[in-house]
């Protein structure tokens, strides 16, 4: 939920803009790479990582891969939170072996979130070479990791709340800035 | 299904005690450890890294042990077996010093096989680490009862209005009364069947919806799982009965048999089946026989199991 006091940064028409834009850019650097393939982070990385593919169709005029992964087992902090975050499926229906992979997710933060995703997706093979998408870079990294294709960049303290919120699990888009 | 979620019991003593959403939580987390389990390479994820899990054994079991062995292994909890044999037991050690001595070990989780029913609560009274029943005399096996419920699940979808047969020596069976429980509270019309001398008294005062029948071909035709038990001669199966012969003639699931059951029926066994006796090999090796993906779906079903009690605690 985001609170009222939240403020909006991108509303849906500019988080759209944001998509095509990026999307334009994967294609100005990488897209003559047959090998490419998309995965989406779960939960809100694979929405986006779905609409890129869809904007990536369209520009290069060929199928891109997509494929899902949900990293809730490789992250290191499962045994300090209350509860058991619900495992979803890691869906990958294409071989990792020499490909281009883009990692895609919602907002990149510490760089914990990503350091689970690269350990979960070389449990199912070796890329030739991985690259971060993020619709958000908020700052407050804790690890040496950063996006090669980055939405919107933000310094944002580490108290305050990033949310992205998309259509296919919240009902609407935007970015928001909230406690 | 909300993104975190806490499972509500610290062990897993038995079905008894689930409500219908916990079994399914089970259920559909291993699912997602069936993934895990069907990955062309790396099968072992870091879930339970750096806990440590304690495989009690106080009977002899291959299969189920080895079931949980590799669930941990692919969650990759390091592991203790504990023999009974080759303990202190064998000296003349109560359960409740072997669970002092274990506790100053700090495990995560136990995993116990005990011939006394009710060992598991005992053993979760004297000790902080979850408790994972993995058979107490003929009381209970939830796991198996679980991965039952998962293969079933897997083949119709689900359990409501399900028609069960379980089917054989329902006394000496800790897998049926783990099953009853788990059945009946998912919605499925479970019907028992065996010769009057295997079928306990007060069954219908526990469980009031279920069947019970001496006649295997009367029930037959319209079961969509049968489930057939396991003979248990060691544990005086034989006591019960005039004769092999005589239990073969009415009980046994043979081609015949299985030729009036609908064309597409269930056919499970919780195994080690006595080829000939209780199920013969042309039924066991069928195209309806699930017993083999049931050997395969105890793995990820304990997976889940493990997974959810060590994230438990809050």
């Amino acid at each position: 939920m985001v609170p009222a006091s939240a403020s909006c940064l991108l509303d849906g028409a500019q988080l759209d803009a944001s998509l095509l834009r990026l999307a334009r850019e994967i294609v100005a650097e990488i897209g003559s790479d047959e090998t490419l393939a998309l995965l989406g982070i779960r939960t809100r990385g694979l929405p986006i990582a779905e609409r890129l593919v869809r904007h990536l169709n369209t520009l290069l005029g060929r199928e891109v891969l997509l494929g899902s992964l949900d990293i809730t087992l490789y992250r290191d902090d499962l045994a300090e939170r209350s509860g058991v975050p619900i495992v979803r499926p890691t869906e990958i229906p294409f071989a990792l072996q020499g490909r281009t992979v883009l990692l895609v997710d919602d907002v990149v933060f510490s760089g914990r979130t990503i350091r689970a995703a690269l350990d979960a997706m070389l449990d199912h093979g070796r890329p030739r070479c991985v690259k971060l998408v993020a619709l958000v870079d908020r700052g407050g990294r804790e690890l040496p990791i950063q996006p090669d294709f980055t939405g919107m960049k933000l310094e944002v303290p580490a108290n305050q709340r990033v949310t992205v919120k998309l259509h296919e699990i919240d009902g609407e888009d935007g970015v928001f800035l909230g406690a | 299904m909300p993104e975190r979620y806490i499972f509500p019991h610290r062990h897993l003593l038995g079905i008894e005690p689930l409500a219908p959403e916990d079994i399914l939580a089970i259920l559909d987390q291993a699912a997602a450890f069936e993934e895990v389990c069907e990955r062309p390479e790396i099968k072992i994820v870091p879930a339970l890294r750096k806990r440590l899990i304690v495989n009690l054994f106080f009977e002899n079991s291959t299969r189920t042990r080895n079931s949980f062995e590799i669930a941990e292994k692919r969650l990759s909890a390091e592991i203790i077996n504990f023999d009974a044999d080759a303990s202190s037991l064998s000296k003349g050690e109560t359960l409740i010093d072997t669970a002092k001595n274990l506790e100053a070990m700090h495990p995560d989780l136990v995993v116990m096989r005990h011939c006394a029913p009710g060992a598991h609560v005992l053993l979760a009274r004297h000790m902080s680490a979850s408790i994972v029943n993995a058979g107490d005399g003929a009381h209970e096996h939830p796991t198996q009862a679980l991965l039952d419920a998962y293969t079933l699940r897997k083949r119709f979808g689900s359990f409501d209005g399900l028609r069960v047969a379980i089917v054989g020596d329902i006394r000496h069976s800790r897998v049926v009364r783990s099953n009853l429980w788990l059945l009946t509270k998912l919605g499925a019309r479970v019907t028992l069947v065996g010769p009057p001398t295997l079928m306990p008294e007060g069954l219908t005062a526990t469980w009031p919806s279920i069947r019970i029948s001496h006649s295997l071909d009367e029930v037959l035709s319209e079961q969509d799982a049968v489930m057939m038990l396991r003979c248990q001669f060691e544990r005086g199966t034989g006591a019960f009965i005039p004769g092999q012969g005589e239990y073969v003639r009415f009980y046994q699931l043979n081609a015949e048999r299985l030729k009036r059951c609908r064309p597409d029926v269930a056919i499970l066994h919780p195994g080690p089946i006595n080829r000939g006796v209780e199920i013969t090999s042309e039924v066991a090796d069928s195209p309806n026989s699930l017993i083999l993906d049931q050997v395969t779906n105890g793995v990820p079903v304990r997976m889940a199991v493990m997974y959810l009690l060590c994230n438990a605690r809050g």
